[in-house]
């Protein structure tokens, strides 16, 4: 029995260091690990034009405007803290529109304008019949980022 | 000389799980899960791809839930599965258990297959992209590549348990992946939305909804259950038809106590190193 318990503290002793090592790893890359940053951690990183990067959050409320070529738009991107206009030509996916979370990417223009060449619509992770949606509508107790239960849940697309 | 808990349950783990009561238990059982795992898929294949209503803003291509999230969860769970069935090979050296870790391993890799393709088919028509590099998409990636990985090892060693033993060490090592899969949509910013059934405030998903994936979920379920022991049952034959084509008698029983090296006699076809 001996032996079996030795093997079985090595196994032990082996997968700890193991976690350990890589909660260590994941910790020093988290930075890297974002697929996106929000409105607020791009004001807080200063980061150049010439970085292509990804930005995320909601498509804010009477914000989204058709250029007058019929191609572009433009929009706000908000986490509800901060916002950063955007602008982009080209396709937009099916569920994009205001309240819905997006996420971008493009480079920073030097006036603070976010330019993207790709709009992605990234959803919650709420699911119901469109006669819920509508009844909760209805009652008044429906807002962007709430449960199916109208109990506010975190808004989605954000941290 | 006093027999700890410990000692009694694995005496009892050893009993049942004798190759030859496992042959006759595994041979009773699998026509009554093979049916289940059926007639559990049909009930639940008609009930989320017919009777559920579609989503509020989806519309019917949720219906893709139904086939990907429980392959999520299968590629998941069967990967702890072989982990743990790695691990009890590692430590009791219990040849089922090294069988159930091997025979489990392809069908792990088809679920997460399975839940590649149908995101990807998913994702396209809702996000807008075929794939992204995000951290959830990422790592499940890397939970395939562990999987074929794990397979490709083991088949490498012309020494059937050198191989094992190799696998087995790959599987426990890829286990950290598992908490990365699950909690990257809740650590970092991703593009996938976060879970919406296994979470602390409960389901954010609509019962209508909820029920038909869960019965998804249980076939799915049955199904692995169902292949596991089919090939289970395949890979002990095959062993039997092996040592007979080697030995022209089925090999002794590979559990025997350390110090005990095997037949002299024997050429060296059938390896006694552990």
């Amino acid at each position: 029995m001996t032996r079996k318990r030795r093997r079985l503290l090595a196994l032990g002793v082996g997968l700890s260091l193991l976690g350990a090592a890589t909660a260590m790893v994941l910790v020093a890359f988290n930075d890297n690990l974002v697929f996106f940053y929000s409105p607020s951690d791009l004001a807080a990183k200063a980061i150049g034009p010439e970085r292509r990067i990804r930005i995320g959050g909601l498509v804010e409320q009477q914000s989204l405007e058709r250029h007058a070529d019929g191609r572009g738009v433009g929009f706000r991107v908000t986490d509800g803290k901060t916002d950063i206009s955007v602008v982009y030509v080209g396709l937009l996916p099916d569920l994009f529109r205001e309240g819905q979370g997006v996420v971008a990417e493009g480079r920073l223009r030097p006036d603070g304008v976010f330019a993207a060449t790709s709009v992605l619509a990234k959803h919650d992770e709420k699911y119901m019949p469109p006669e819920v949606a509508d009844a909760l509508k209805k009652a008044g107790r429906w807002q962007e980022g709430a449960g199916p239960d109208g109990k506010t849940a975190p808004v989605p697309a954000l941290k | 000389m006093r027999q700890s808990t410990v000692e009694k349950g694995a005496a009892m783990l050893t009993r049942f799980a004798n190759p030859a009561r496992f042959m006759r238990l595994s041979g009773a059982t699998l026509p009554w899960l093979g049916g289940a795992a059926a007639g559990v898929l049909a009930l639940g294949l008609v009930w989320s791809l017919a009777i559920a209503p579609p989503d509020y803003q989806q519309g019917e291509t949720v219906r893709i839930m139904f086939i990907h999230v429980p392959a999520a969860w299968m590629a998941l769970s069967v990967y702890l599965f072989v982990a743990v069935a790695s691990a009890v090979a590692l430590v009791s050296r219990h040849p089922l258990a090294e069988i159930a870790a091997q025979a489990a391993a392809p069908v792990g890799a088809a679920f997460t297959l399975v839940c590649l393709a149908t995101g990807s088919l998913w994702g396209r028509p809702m996000w807008g992209a075929w794939w992204v590099w995000d951290a959830r998409l990422t790592s499940v990636l890397v939970l395939l590549f562990l999987y074929v990985g794990y397979i490709a090892l083991v088949n490498a060693f012309d020494d059937r348990s050198r191989g094992a033993r190799a696998g087995s060490l790959l599987a426990l090592v890829g286990i950290v992946n598992l908490p990365i899969i699950k909690f990257s949509v809740d650590w970092w910013n991703t593009l996938h939305q976060p879970a919406s059934v296994v979470r602390l405030s409960g389901p954010s998903i609509a019962l209508s909804l909820l029920m038909p994936l869960l019965v998804m979920a249980v076939g799915f379920g049955l199904l692995f259950g169902w292949l596991l022991l089919l090939r289970m049952r395949t890979l002990l034959n095959e062993r039997k038809a092996e040592a007979l084509r080697l030995h022209g008698q089925p090999a002794p029983p590979r559990h025997r106590p350390t110090g005990e090296r095997g037949d002299a006699a024997m050429p060296a076809a059938r390896p006694v190193l552990r």
